[in-house]
């Protein structure tokens, strides 16, 4: 697993990029009521602005970690955005990426990282 | 930053402080607002709202009929006609009649005074405002050593009866004294649920608050929460849905100016009264309504509104919005042109980029649990 320093986490599956916000994230932002998600074959370059989420606090955006494209979104979470907050490592996932290069991953932090970037 | 008497134990409940209105304020306590929210609609919920003004206003005649023809200068409300131990809500009116302030206004028991509760932001304002009007006939004493406590929802009773058991015979809007003069109570809020406002010598608040806290129907909650259970209720927020600009009558509030401060011999004679009363009888050219977005994206404060999909013109703008944990759907409040306001119009908020439908739906979004 990898780490951006937007609290966004990077899960190779396959040939897919997993991308999801870590529970430190969720903590941060509080009960999520909204999400957005981007279309399913959508074609993402690095920083562009993929999915909105709005919690009871305010709203954020979600980047896209690399280049790629857009394969799957997790639907479910139109209906049921709190379940990012119950479980943001797995059942609340945001959407799965292609990308060229899995080696661009290698920028990112890893766990070790990511906590010390946390503090 | 200034804090209030309970700021040790908000830090010691686990809260994250924020900054508000020049105080460090609980915003959210481990539960988190959604949890906070709902805890209060089922149970009860205890809010610090000590940062709140609470000033009295004492006829130096000794006879508080003065001290309330007085007041009503200020206000466009009956206070003269207010019973002792009965509280009303009112607004201080500037001569475009705009809105200086919201504040409570309570005719004491057994006492010759009347006391007021206002906002924290505009508490300076209101105070200067109070004397600079008022103290030829008045003197003005601002209570720096009292804290004001809210506990709010349907257990409240339950839970502050077991300390003062009479507050089971107050109803809504009552105010009364307990342990002597010591603790002033009121059955209102600002939650739409049943509940009482309650100020308590500083000396004394923790204890009376940990109190309350050990009881199982109770939980310490933020302003987080505080201000979602207020849009539900559809209860406006100086600074956001009321301010100098806007008028009671566009503000929808014509309900809190009674008929005796707009006909007969008490009619007018308060700042903005020709405006105001014109407006009364006329209409105002803009609206507060209710506003229901379409799908679960919130239309927050600011977001301009339309009349238009595409096009058209821009109407209006949110002034609080937000996501309501109990009606589960977006909800905001706006001002919209009056012949725009009827209930059932479809408006449009442009939200990153995209208009987004909402319609014009009656206040409050959910229906309040006061004891009439």
């Amino acid at each position: 697993m990898k780490y951006t320093e937007e609290h966004e986490w990077l899960r190779v599956e396959g040939d897919l990029v997993v991308v999801g916000i870590t529970e430190h994230a969720t903590e941060q932002l509080g009960d999520i009521v909204f999400v957005e998600l981007p279309e399913e074959g959508t074609e993402v370059a690095k920083d562009d602005e993929v999915v909105v989420i709005e919690s009871v606090k305010a709203a954020s955006d979600i980047l896209a970690p690399l280049d790629g494209e857009i394969v799957e979104v997790n639907d479910v979470l139109s209906d049921n955005p709190a379940l990012v907050n119950e479980d943001p490592l797995n059942d609340g996932w945001f959407f799965k990426m292609k990308i060229e290069d899995l080696s661009a991953l290698d920028d990112y932090m890893d766990e070790a990282e990511y906590k010390d970037h946390i503090g | 930053m200034k804090r209030t008497g309970l700021y040790d134990l908000h830090v010691e409940l686990g809260a994250k402080m924020v900054p508000f209105a020049g105080y460090e304020m609980p915003v959210q306590y481990p539960l988190g607002v959604m949890k906070e929210h709902l805890w209060t609609r089922e149970h009860a919920g205890l809010f610090d709202v000590s940062h709140m003004g609470q000033v009295i206003l004492r006829p130096k005649s000794g006879d508080v009929a003065d001290a309330a023809r007085a007041l009503e200068t200020l206000v466009p409300v009956d206070v003269l006609g207010l019973a002792h131990g009965r509280q009303r809500y009112a607004f201080f009116t500037n001569e475009q009649g705009g809105i200086l302030d919201d504040l409570m206004i309570v005719k004491l028991n057994d006492d010759h005074a009347l006391f007021l509760v206002v906002n924290a932001a505009c508490k300076d304002a209101d105070i200067a405002h109070l004397r600079a009007h008022l103290s030829d006939t008045c003197e003005i004493e601002v209570l720096t050593d009292r804290a004001l406590i809210a506990l709010q929802g349907p257990k409240a009773e339950l839970a502050l009866a077991r300390i003062y058991p009479r507050v089971a015979d107050m109803r809504f809007m009552d105010h009364a004294w307990f342990d002597g003069d010591q603790v002033w109570v009121s059955r209102s809020g600002y939650s739409g649920e049943d509940g009482f406002e309650i100020s308590v010598p500083a000396a004394g608040a923790d204890a009376f608050v940990r109190q309350l806290l050990a009881m199982e129907e109770v939980e310490p909650i933020g302003l987080g929460a505080r201000d979602s259970l207020r849009l539900e209720a559809g209860l406006c927020l100086y600074g956001s849905d009321l301010d100098e600009t806007t008028t009671p009558v566009a503000a929808d509030l014509k309900w809190a100016i009674q008929k005796s401060r707009r006909t007969g011999d008490r009619a007018g004679g308060f700042p903005g009264a020709d405006i105001i009363l014109n407006e009364f009888e006329n209409g105002a050219a803009t609206k507060r309504v209710g506003l229901r977005p379409e799908g679960r994206a919130p239309m927050r404060a600011h977001t301009p509104l339309f009349d238009a999909a595409e096009g058209g013109n821009q109407i209006g703008e949110v002034t609080s919005g937000a996501f309501g944990p109990s009606i589960q759907a977006p909800m905001s409040m706006g001002y919209i042109p009056s012949e725009l306001a009827a209930e059932g119009t479809t408006v449009w908020g442009e939200v990153r980029g995209k208009r987004l439908p909402a319609k014009v739906t009656a206040l409050p979004f959910r229906p309040s649990n006061y004891k009439r």
